[in-house]
């Protein structure tokens, strides 16, 4: 069952939650790569994307997922709009509510910038990922990515690796992990990553090796040099050298049927190396499919809770 | 015009006296303060089971008049001061435009004349335009009744110009009021720790303070001037200000009613009137301010009133505006928290929103003296008093505290003789 108004973020939803959307997303991918499937549940529906901050792959992503189910789909340019005279993410919303908008898209450089829409909407609000809080659909592609392989969560070590601080992708899926019962293990230099993370229930370590030993799962993570304003270590040629992955450590330490995911965009030969990418292990391409299956989902529970 | 107080419970710190006494005011002045006065009043007023109490002095108040005039004006906030039981407050100088010279200085104590009505004391800039770049026309300030120098809202970037600052205002007997903040280090929204990790915010540590605690206390000693410490909210903070002070440092210092009721587990969700600067600190940092308090670390209570208009809140979390409004809260927490809590006698809250700011004002206001301007309050501090925002006197609403469940309530405010607030009501 998913019965809330919104999808803020992983911290709040229940297990039970978020197996109804990952089921859900089963039966969505199918209908990506068959459009003889789709049967256009939400052309009664109208969908707007509020990007505040730029993503072509989250917000395609999104559009297309709205697009297979027949819904309208209308871009707010957010560059070209109101919001360049002033106008406040309250009345922005408020505005789109008048026009019979039923659900709202955001991506916002600020932390809780979704909930506060939501607040003040009838319309249904999805968080595209809020300033350094959550990227829920981030997460659930990748809980759902994580049990197309593996089958299960319960005792499963992932290891999440790179620039912890910038993340609400690694914060996301560390509620949503433990929640399902894996075992999550946080890396990165001690600069991008903060031991209070440790009060989600997680392992903290600078240790690379130690987290890719016994790990299920390894999830890079970009350096998101657009968020540094002190650059967190001295130089590139350091930071993969010391914390990136490359095939070399893999075999060294690594399981032999480990997982190697990413949300992308990949900096390659920084976090990954390109070997690491393209090798068998990846499955960071599956993942991008994987998205649209589980933003198609829920768009759908979020529509269907509103038709009922 | 007489009045006369009777039965009160008279607690007057400065000198020395908590008994049952009646008061009796003449012409603006305390005439007598004595058992069974049995002149003919004016107007006598029944004080029975009351704390009868010299008017409170708040430090550190923003008044937002000039410039900011939608968040709270002097006719407001000086009623919201009379509500809450002070009869002199302080005015910050990051008005706009910012009080930086004795034209401005001026405006106040005129604007404060014609509209206020309680007493208001301007506080002038350490820099002009509070850029952090040259000297405000301290001199000037001073001669036209500036009570004392502060950069509130951000601390004076170079330790040069911070010590100069600090050398300049001792020629002319005036305290320094510093907010004490490295900005590089606090680029957050709230307090660094594990809330700020579970709510995604970027969080404040407490060294962006205590770096500049130390700073300028030593900057203080080393030219022996006068220095008070705004809203100190950390463990080490007060360790460092014991430290001084055994050293010989002139340094006084203010908590603020938030800081040592409310911690950084009391924000659950993405609201603003919990949003301030400090931030709400750790539950080990708040029982930290509360000994301090206790063992007489912190001088003096002070709120940070800091009205801001709802449309500057109801926002997103991290473009909010810092501060929240507290001069009618500020007594009833301090009897629920720190006087209930066994951490301060009755005389010793008082003593910290009286005597002991007046004294860093150089002033002689603050006491229940035969002489001094008749500036009181009467407080019943046994009633529950639960805040109820929308019957507030400020102009503005921010503030965590609404529903929250306190203790005693300022029945009476009266400045220079004058009544302002009567049976819990404003009349003025």
């Amino acid at each position: 069952m998913y019965n809330r108004k919104d999808l803020l973020g992983l911290r709040d939803l229940t297990e039970e939650e978020i197996m109804t959307i990952l089921n859900t997303a089963k039966d969505m991918k199918a209908k990506i790569d068959d459009p003889s499937l789709r049967s256009y549940e939400l052309r009664k529906s109208s969908i707007v994307t509020l990007f505040y901050e730029n993503s072509t792959r989250t917000k395609m992503s999104f559009m297309l997922a709205g697009d297979y189910l027949g819904a309208m789909v209308k871009d707010l340019g957010v560059a070209t709009s109101s919001v360049n005279k002033g106008e406040s993410l309250i009345d922005t919303g408020m505005t789109l509510d008048q026009m019979g908008i039923n659900v709202m898209i955001i991506r916002h450089q600020l932390t809780g910038a979704a909930h506060i829409l939501a607040k003040n909407v009838k319309a249904s609000v999805v968080n595209a990922g809020d300033g350094s809080n959550e990227h829920p659909t981030q997460a659930l592609l990748d809980l759902f990515t994580i049990l197309e392989y593996k089958k299960h969560f319960d005792g499963l070590n992932v290891t999440i690796l790179g620039d912890i601080s910038h993340s609400r992708v690694a914060r996301s899926n560390a509620f949503g992990l433990t929640k399902l019962g894996a075992n999550v293990t946080l890396a990165g230099p001690s600069t991008l990553i903060s031991g209070s993370m440790r009060s989600l229930g997680v392992n903290v370590t600078s240790d690379i090796k130690g987290a890719i030993k016994n790990a299920d799962v390894i999830m890079g993570l970009r350096i998101q040099f657009e968020r540094q304003k002190n650059m967190p270590f001295p130089n590139l040629r350091e930071y993969s050298s010391l914390f990136g992955v490359n095939n070399e450590l893999l075999k060294k330490y690594a399981k032999e049927d480990v997982l190697i995911m990413h949300p992308g965009p990949v900096n390659r030969g920084v976090e990954l190396a390109s070997e690491v990418i393209d090798g068998k292990n990846s499955v960071i391409n599956v993942q991008v499919k994987n998205g649209v299956a589980v933003r198609m989902a829920i768009l759908k529970l979020l529509t269907e809770r509103s038709a009922n | 015009m007489k009045t006369l107080i009777k039965n009160g419970r008279v607690i007057d710190p400065y000198n020395n006296i908590d008994k049952v006494l009646d008061i009796l005011v003449e012409d603006g002045k305390i005439s007598k303060v004595e058992e069974n006065i049995s002149d003919n009043a004016d107007k006598t007023i029944d004080a029975k089971g009351c704390w009868v109490t010299p008017g409170f002095i708040d430090l550190h108040v923003h008044l937002r008049d000039p410039g900011y005039e939608h968040k709270e004006t002097i006719a407001t906030g000086t009623r919201a001061g009379a509500m809450g039981g002070f009869t002199t407050i302080c005015a910050m100088p990051n008005t706009n435009p910012v009080t930086d010279n004795e034209i401005l200085v001026e405006y106040v104590k005129m604007k404060a004349e014609r509209d206020g009505v309680i007493n208001v004391l301007p506080i002038g800039a350490i820099t002009k335009g509070q850029h952090g770049e040259e000297l405000a026309d301290i001199g000037k300030m001073a001669q036209v009744g500036a009570c004392a120098i502060s950069e509130d809202g951000k601390s004076v970037p170079g330790p040069s110009l911070m010590k100069n600052a600090l050398r300049y205002a001792k020629m002319f007997d005036l305290p320094v009021f510093d907010h004490c903040e490295e900005i590089s280090l606090a680029k957050g929204s709230m307090n660094a720790g594990d809330r700020a990790s579970l709510l995604g915010l970027k969080g404040i540590s407490n060294d962006s303070e205590e770096l500049i605690v130390a700073r300028d206390m030593i900057l203080a000693g080393s030219v022996k001037a006068q220095i008070h410490l705004c809203h100190i909210s950390t463990t080490e903070s007060i360790i460092q200000i014991r430290q001084a002070r055994e050293r010989g440092v002139n340094v006084t210092a203010e908590a603020t009613p938030h800081h040592f009721t409310l911690c950084d587990e009391d924000i659950t969700e993405y609201d603003a009137n919990f949003k301030m600067n400090p931030p709400l600190r750790s539950k080990k940092d708040v029982e930290a301010v509360r000994q301090a308090l206790k063992d007489g670390t912190i001088d003096v209570i002070a709120t940070d009133h800091a009205p801001h208009h709802i449309d500057d809140k109801n926002c997103e979390f991290e473009k909010a505006a810092n501060g929240i409004i507290g001069l009618e809260t500020a007594l009833p927490l301090g009897i629920k928290i720190l006087v209930e809590g066994g951490y301060l006698t009755p005389s010793e809250l008082i003593a910290k929103m009286t005597c002991n700011p007046a004294k860093i004002l150089h002033s002689d206001k603050g006491t229940l003296s035969v002489g001094a301007a008749a500036d009181i309050t009467i407080t019943d501090p046994e009633c529950e008093n639960i805040f109820d925002v929308s019957k507030m006197a400020s102009k503005a609403k921010n503030t965590p505290f609404g529903g929250y469940k306190a203790k005693g309530k300022v029945l009476y405010t009266i400045v220079g003789g004058e009544i302002v607030v009567e049976d819990g009501k404003l009349v003025k």
